[in-house]
């Protein structure tokens, strides 16, 4: 009696651990690697910023009304950032079955439209998205590279002005970047901001 | 030309009472919701006009609201501030009757986690108090028909 209870419990257990969402990055933690396509038809791999001090990954699209709010302070933090060993990464998760303005296409469109500086990656299986626990479009990983390790030093939104970049008065990327930079602790190291959910498959 | 403006007057104090107005507030408005000592079951659903599924899943709040007379639907509405005109003309097409109002807080990080610490930040997402009991629920995506029924119970 007691052993089927025990391995019933041990099956529930098991259902919950795979119906449950996948384990997701929290800060200190080591990013496994992963390799996505590229705009320009390329693939990019994490492992291949070897030289960086770090990357700023940002989990983004085309479509969402805060991912185009964002869209020109995405491509500064690139600007000030790339050259001081913090380049951009961005990466769209969004199914084009559900958004088609997210289709590898578009998002070829909108880099070229935009000059993106930085590649902007398709997720199509949203394996990364999910490892990552990303939640949102514009959503930010910064990740610090240590040894041969990325570690996630900062999760969160950009700044806490969705609206109006000038009106920001905390701009927790550029902080946490700064911090980094500096060798000082991070001022905020997680924050929560609203956003387009990610258009997930089979939901 | 008097009577021709009290006409005028008249015609425009009627359209205004058939829009739907949008209330803007702050996050204190939005607490004391969270916070009402009622009988009724507060529901309380985030959505944006720019956001397809929380659109999608609008009218089971609607009917909700219209249907039981224990609960309150609140719908809160995260576009911006500047948008209240394009938020009410929406609301009018859709002829919503249910309580809207426009959440002008910008600054996130202030006020998320007292809506609930579980929340991630993304929308649709509805949260539902029962405040005889206090018992809550907290769902962050899009509700499918029946399933707000299922929730209701659950704080019963």
């Amino acid at each position: 009696m007691k052993k089927t209870k025990l391995s019933a419990l041990l099956a529930l257990s098991l259902v919950l651990l795979f119906a449950g969402r996948a384990p997701k990055y929290e800060i200190g933690d080591s990013v496994t690697d992963f390799k996505l396509k590229n705009v320009d038809g390329k693939m990019v791999a994490l492992s291949d910023y070897k030289s960086a001090k770090g990357v700023i990954v940002i989990f983004d699209c085309n479509t969402c009304p805060y991912s185009k709010a964002y869209n020109e302070r995405i491509q500064t933090l690139n600007k000030n950032y790339a050259s001081k060993g913090f380049p951009v990464i961005a990466i769209n998760a969004n199914s084009p079955e559900l958004s088609p303005g997210d289709s590898f296409e578009e998002m070829k469109a909108v880099a070229k439209k935009k000059n993106y500086e930085f590649p902007y990656l398709i997720d199509e299986t949203q394996q990364v998205a999910k490892s990552f626990g990303a939640s949102n479009t514009p959503h930010v990983f910064v990740l610090q590279h240590v040894g041969s390790d990325f570690k996630v030093a900062y999760i969160g939104a950009i700044d806490n002005n969705t609206r109006d970049a000038a009106a920001a008065d905390k701009k927790y990327v550029e902080e946490a970047v700064d911090a980094l930079l500096a060798g000082k602790a991070i001022p905020t190291e997680k924050t929560k901001a609203i956003g387009c959910g990610i258009k997930w498959k089979n939901v | 030309m008097r009577k021709i403006a009290l006409i005028v007057f008249v015609f425009f104090c009627a359209c205004q009472v058939r829009a739907q107005q949008v209330e803007v507030v702050k996050f204190d408005r939005l607490q004391n919701v969270i916070d009402s000592k009622t009988d009724k079951i507060q529901v309380i659903n985030f959505w944006a006009t720019w956001c397809a599924p929380c659109v999608k899943e609008l009218p089971l709040f609607e009917k909700l609201n219209a249907d039981k007379k224990d609960v309150k639907v609140t719908l809160i509405n995260l576009d911006f501030a500047d948008k209240e005109k394009k938020v009410e003309s929406f609301l009018s097409k859709k002829k919503m009757t249910t309580e809207v109002l426009l959440l002008d807080e910008i600054d996130y990080n202030t006020w998320i986690d007292k809506v609930d610490q579980s929340w991630g930040g993304a929308i649709p997402a509805t949260l539902i108090i029962n405040p005889k009991n206090g018992k809550r629920k907290f769902i962050e995506r899009e509700l499918q028909e029946g399933e707000l029924q299922k929730l209701l119970a659950e704080v019963e």
